[in-house]
């Protein structure tokens, strides 16, 4: 396998029952890259991310995680990969410094490792003095950028991000999307789904689903040209109605 | 192991944090014991009694006297003739009536038996029956007494042992709130705090971590025992204490019976968040799946021999029953192992079988 992919999968399908929730998907995610995963909602996106994250059992086809046979390996996918959820996961009741410790703690690492982490995220987020407040009463945004972090804390090679920015301000997206690009810099693989279109134009390159397959898959400004519209928002719009399925 | 205790600080943290599950968990099995202790105890202790005795003999006053001298009856009045006991039940204190008949002593010392008659207010037949049962117990005493005097000893320990079960019926509330308890805290907990977790997208994230889901469930399974046990001894406490409760047998063949039904209970609640998809659910099917039958079917309100056969079979299923039997066997009767070995297997049993269902099922869902 070529070491500059991060993730590659085959044919990727799953069924519940006879409905096809993905249907045979494959593409290669470039180490480093900023992949979108964009799809109307019920396309499967969320289905497909699962899958790569472990989360459910491929009904057929194959895929390499960060090197790993999903099949053969998925321990050693785990400890290499960091995953945020579209709905906030971090503990409401817990304290900042709680939840830090908490998710350093199941991916193993030393309190060592956790404190020297811990205070360079805090002081990055300028989150210091909210060390010890609980996360409930931190603001929306902060949150999220604190779930990145935290998602992020044990260096992982690829982070799979679940719509991660729902229901926040554009100001603190903007701050958020700051961030993955850092992640991006430093070779951390991001593979994000989204419903912004703005956002979709943030990645280096886009996948398209459509009723469990993948349609379009290529920069924004190719896909944009490709389709002949303006914006990824027309790209995204003109593949969407061709969907026989809804949610 | 070191994220397995990350793990189990975290659940304290949310346990610790969250004051409406401190208050089921430390509030509940207190309120309940103190509720049940008293007020079964109260209704039967002090109740006021009224006596008319037609022989006014040495025996009649002596039995009198014992009457009296229990903590169970107050005699308020001392009745002169048969038409008063009418008029003393409808001014609505009286709760018993108890009637010597003339040549009471003359019969007794004759023909070696003489009968005492008792007139309880029905209108609620359970104390009427509790009320009746201890004034025999009584009688019966002192007659154990007056005989101890004529005959070898050897038969006066027999009729005491007998005597005894019938006051000790009061004391099952404890083992029926333990069972309560311990199935509320283990199951409904337990399967809360996981669903939660499923509700609010943490459980994803823990799944995609590198943590093993086995210690998942013994992460969630290991603070919920330790505060079940907590409660054990604290029911067991205030019931020893407070409500004068033996411990008749082994404490510790008990507090490890209590763990062993905890344990099942915590089993209940895996299996159970494995099936609910949100709190509510999950808080429903304890109720209703598992409180009710608890207390049903477990012998502690109601007689599980009076229900009709497709009942009782039904009642086997339940754990709680077996646990029932268990505690009163050892904590009440004071027996040992050798005569709950039997329950003890079955609730093993159920344990195994229902564990291993819910940890399959709980990786299914990984899958």
């Amino acid at each position: 396998m070529n070491d500059k992919i991060s993730i590659e999968a085959h044919d990727l399908t799953k069924r519940f029952g006879d409905f096809t929730a993905v249907d045979a998907i494959s593409f290669n995610v470039r180490k480093g890259e900023i992949f979108g995963f964009l799809g109307a909602n019920g396309a499967g996106k969320t289905t497909a991310m699962r899958m790569l994250t472990g989360l459910s059992k491929p009904t057929s086809g194959s895929a390499v995680v960060a090197g790993f046979n999903l099949d053969l390996n998925p321990d050693k996918i785990k400890k290499t990969i960091g995953y945020m959820s579209q709905r906030f996961s971090l503990y409401e009741d817990l304290k900042v410094k709680e939840n830090i410790r908490f998710y350093g703690g199941i991916y193993g690492l030393t309190d060592q490792q956790i404190k020297e982490k811990s205070e360079f995220m805090l002081q990055k987020l300028k989150l210091e003095s909210n060390a010890n407040s609980l996360v409930k009463s931190l603001p929306l945004g902060w949150r999220q950028k604190l779930a990145f972090s935290v998602a992020m804390l044990h260096d992982p090679s690829i982070i799979f991000l679940d719509e991660p920015t729902g229901g926040v301000d554009p100001v603190t997206r903007r701050e958020f999307w700051n961030m993955i690009y850092e992640a991006a810099n430093k070779g951390t693989t991001v593979f994000v789904t989204t419903h912004y279109m703005d956002e979709a134009e943030y990645c280096d390159r886009v996948s398209i689903m459509v009723d469990g397959r993948i349609e379009a898959l290529d920069t924004p400004v190719k896909l944009v040209e490709t389709y002949e519209v303006k914006t990824m928002a027309d790209v995204f719009v003109k593949l969407a109605r061709k969907a026989t399925r809804s949610e | 192991m070191k994220q397995l205790l990350f793990f189990i600080k975290k659940e304290f943290f949310h346990v610790l944090r969250d004051s409406r599950t401190l208050v089921i968990l430390f509030g509940m099995p207190i309120a309940q014991v103190v509720i049940f202790g008293f007020a079964l105890t109260n209704e039967v202790k002090n109740s006021s009694i009224a006596i008319l005795d037609q022989a006014n003999d040495q025996t009649s006053s002596a039995i009198i006297d014992e009457i009296s001298a229990s903590r169970y009856f107050d005699v308020t009045s001392y009745l002169k003739t048969n038409a008063e006991i009418e008029q003393v039940f409808r001014k609505g204190k009286t709760r018993m009536v108890i009637v010597f008949p003339p040549q009471f002593e003359y019969e007794l010392n004759h023909t070696n038996s003489a009968t005492i008659q008792m007139i309880a207010d029905a209108t609620d037949p359970n104390i009427a029956n509790t009320l009746v049962s201890y004034a025999s117990v009584i009688v019966m005493d002192y007659q154990s007494q007056q005989t101890l005097q004529t005959l070898p000893l050897s038969i006066k320990t027999e009729t005491k042992m007998l005597y005894n079960p019938q006051l000790k019926g009061s004391y099952s509330f404890v083992p029926g709130v333990m069972a309560m308890v311990l199935m509320l805290v283990g199951a409904m907990m337990t399967s809360i705090s996981i669903v939660r977790e499923k509700e609010i997208g943490t459980m994803e994230v823990i799944l995609v971590s590198p943590i093993v889901p086995m210690r998942v469930i013994v992460a969630k399974m290991i603070p919920y025992l330790l505060l079940s046990m907590v409660n054990v001894v604290s029911i067991l406490l205030i019931s020893y204490y407070a409500l004068d409760v033996p411990i008749a047998g082994n404490l510790f063949l008990l507090l490890a019976e209590c763990f062993l039904f905890t344990l099942t209970a915590l089993a209940l609640g895996l299996f159970i968040s494995s099936v609910a998809e949100t709190q509510q659910t999950a808080m429903l099917i304890s109720l209703m799946g598992l409180f009710l039958p608890t207390v049903m079917f477990s012998g502690f309100m109601f007689p599980i021999e009076n229900m009709p056969i497709p009942l009782q079979v039904l009642s086997n299923l339940i754990p709680a029953k077996w646990f029932f039997y268990i505690v009163k066997d050892v904590m009440i009767m004071g027996n040992g192992f050798k005569q709950v070995w039997q329950e003890t297997l079955i609730l093993t049993i159920m344990l195994v079988v229902l564990l291993t269902i819910s940890i399959k099922k709980f990786k299914v869902r990984l899958e």
